[in-house]
């Protein structure tokens, strides 16, 4: 059914149709919609799973790990300071394997205080061993989230999906909510083979040797690298089921392109406005949008880099002393790749500004005309 | 020959075990498992039970034992409640078992989160009045006089007044126990097992190595802690509260501190206050009824 939802809203319809059995939530702005939903809808009986008021993020992910290692589909939301402050957890729940899926709304962190988005909060995570998805449009937050139960239930590892605060989680756009069958149909009950057996008891986590958590981590390792190929053949089957198709990198009139540009969450929807701006002036404008950060899909991305292309990425975040995050990951994935593309970094919209079609031809231009300088990134401000 | 046992005689905790000689943490273990039976799920954060249930692939309880990080045994000992109901699941009893660091400091709010929502978990926090695994440092468990490696003088701090803090929650069962006297050990751990709603039990556990005495001591001390009245046997089950062990003429605080190498620091004038301290609470015990 076609309804007009806020990113949030289509976060929590996700959580009930994928029929979660434990949710654990603190709130935080921009994320407290999901939680606000997803308590309506515990109070009207709509949402029969277990909804637990937890008194903090760290003990949110720390409830879902319990109830994860007991064998129950799980869900918690976040921004910002409760995603830092879960940090912990977030590893544990990567190395004792477990299926948990959540939803991070993108926040900028402090100090000082700030509301409004950039992607800072999640890819700070990027070593904790979540896989993760930034998504574009309202839609996409649904169906990301029924594809990540999938994908964590197959994998074993836990799924973050990411959606820009306020720009998605606060604004209506329409949404095609599936009907519970087709989910039934695409998500089956979660049957968890590592639970907790009460007939069999375990020690789980327990200490072991630096030998055993080495095997440990290259299984989870191993398990991560094969996570592309696992999600692309999810994603193949939910475009067969719903008529929707997502991929690690989707690619915007990239063909004879000689620039591209590289985006993420949000934007990437405005910059297919740019692209097709600047082919309307006869331009070699593309874009690829990144959905997928972890796994990093590098050899995706290297097969748009054979033609001595130049890329220029758009990153809403900042890793101190280096560069955007995602400038950094795709020098690293095309590291080797004959011909050696340039790759331009620039820094746009932290803690909210806007990034407009504007900005976005203005970057694209600079990159094209080889105004910027690859080693160091360019930070932008939209003077308009 | 016919025997009616005072204590259950099936053992939960398997023979032979990793901990010092005369670990008070053990017998608290041992004790608890008799009293809560197989159908129980052990949640134990970082404390010396990290390293005495096993390290893998060993298990020594019997039961499962799920691991949990430091600040958080309370949260996922609800979560793991939440997700077996979630499964059909509602006979077992889930226990958070954390030592007094994971409790007083760093596992405090997440144990007053699941007290306050009235999570249907037991917790149980065996008190050896210090951070005994990272190898005896200061803990607001830690009462005051006590040397500890962070505290070579002596902690000049009163030991932090958990039960009252945990009580202002409202739980379902609060009670204390400590191995000395086992029989009342075990049957606060089958009471409370037996209870729905938020049940909270400290167990006060002797550490030779933390409070510097002979291995062979460690039944005498837990008994001189309840016999001077630094250590009351009680229980509150809803608003009825009980001193299980009356101890009709007290002995003095200074039979409980001589034996212990911790204590040396403290001096006269420390254990005159000490006392006096340990009579006045002793004289308001009957308030807490």
């Amino acid at each position: 059914m076609r309804k007009a939802l806020m990113g949030n809203n289509a976060a929590a319809a996700a959580v009930k149709l994928a029929r979660v059995e434990v949710v654990s939530a603190y709130p935080i702005t921009p994320q407290t919609q999901v939680v606000e939903a997803l308590a309506d809808m515990k109070a009207s009986g709509e949402f029969p799973g277990r909804f637990v008021r937890v008194e903090s993020e760290h003990s949110a992910m720390a409830c879902l790990v319990g109830a994860a290692q007991a064998g129950a589909r799980t869900f918690t939301a976040t921004s910002s300071q409760g995603l830092a402050y879960m940090h912990e957890m977030l590893h544990w729940a990567s190395g004792a394997r477990l299926p948990i899926v959540m939803a991070d709304v993108n926040r900028a962190l402090g100090a000082p205080w700030i509301l409004w988005t950039d992607q800072t909060d999640s890819l700070s995570q990027r070593d904790t061993g979540w896989l993760q998805f930034y998504c574009s449009t309202n839609q996409e937050i649904l169906d990301s989230l029924l594809i990540a139960y999938r994908a964590a239930e197959a994998l074993l590892l836990p799924v973050m999906v990411n959606y820009d605060g306020f720009t998605l989680s606060h604004t209506y756009e329409p949404v095609d909510v599936p009907a519970q069958e087709a989910v039934d149909r695409f998500l089956p009950p979660l049957n968890y083979q590592y639970a907790l057996d009460l007939a069999n008891p375990r020690a789980f986590s327990a200490l072991p040797k630096p030998k055993e958590y080495m095997r440990l981590r290259r299984r989870m390792a191993a398990d991560m690298d094969r996570a592309t190929v696992t999600v692309a053949a999810i994603e193949d089957e939910f475009a067969r089921a719903f008529g929707r198709r997502y991929a690690a990198v989707e690619p915007y009139r990239t063909d004879d392109a000689e620039t591209l540009l590289v985006v993420s969450g949000a934007p990437a929807s405005t910059a297919l406005e740019a692209v097709d701006r600047l082919r309307a002036e006869g331009l070699r404008a593309g874009s690829l949008r990144i959905r997928q950060f972890r796994p990093f899909p590098a050899a995706v991305l290297r097969a748009y880099a054979g033609r001595e292309r130049r890329f220029v990425v758009v990153d809403r975040n900042f890793s101190m002393g280096h560069h955007g995050i995602f400038c950094e990951e795709l020098k690293s994935a095309l590291y080797g790749v004959k011909g050696r593309p340039k790759v331009f970094g620039t820094v746009a919209g932290l803690g909210g500004g806007d990034i407009t079609v504007e900005l976005l031809e203005e970057i694209w231009r600079d990159a094209d005309a080889g105004r910027l300088d690859e080693r160091e990134p360019l930070w932008m401000e939209d003077a308009r | 020959m016919k025997v009616r046992l005072s204590i259950p005689e099936p053992e939960g905790l398997s023979a032979g075990h990793l901990a010092c000689q005369g670990c008070g943490a053990t017998l608290a273990m041992r004790y608890a498992l008799k009293g809560l039976g197989p159908d129980t799920v052990l949640v134990i954060p970082a404390c010396c039970w990290t390293i005495l249930a096993g390290p893998a692939p060993l298990l020594s309880t019997g039961v499962n034992v799920v691991h949990s990080p430091f600040p958080c045994a309370a949260a996922v000992a609800a979560g793991v409640r939440h997700g077996l109901l979630a499964r059909g699941k509602a006979s077992t009893c889930v226990v958070a078992w954390a030592g007094d660091g994971g409790t007083f400091d760093i596992g405090l709010q997440a144990l007053s989160g699941a007290a306050e929502r009235g999570e249907d978990i037991l917790y149980v926090c065996y008190d050896n009045e210090a951070y005994m695994n990272t190898g005896i440092q200061r803990s607001g468990g830690t009462p005051a006089g006590a040397w500890t490696m962070t505290t070579p003088e002596g902690s000049a701090l009163p030991k932090k007044d958990l039960d009252a803090i945990v009580e202002a929650h409202h739980p379902a069962y609060l009670a204390t126990a400590t191995p000395a006297y086992a029989e009342d050990m075990v049957r606060k751990f089958k009471k409370a097992r037996g209870l729905t709603g938020f049940r909270f039990i400290r167990v006060l556990a002797p550490c030779p190595p933390g409070w510097k005495y002979e291995p062979e001591e460690t039944v005498r001390l837990s008994r001189l802690a309840v016999q001077t009245g630094l250590f009351p046997l009680y229980e509150r089950e809803g608003g009825a509260f009980r001193l299980n062990v009356p101890v009709a003429k007290r002995r003095p605080v200074t039979e409980f501190l001589s034996r212990q190498g911790r204590f040396r620091r403290l001096g006269a004038d420390g254990e005159t206050a000490l006392q006096a301290r340990v009579d006045a609470a002793w004289a308001a015990l009957p308030g807490r009824t």
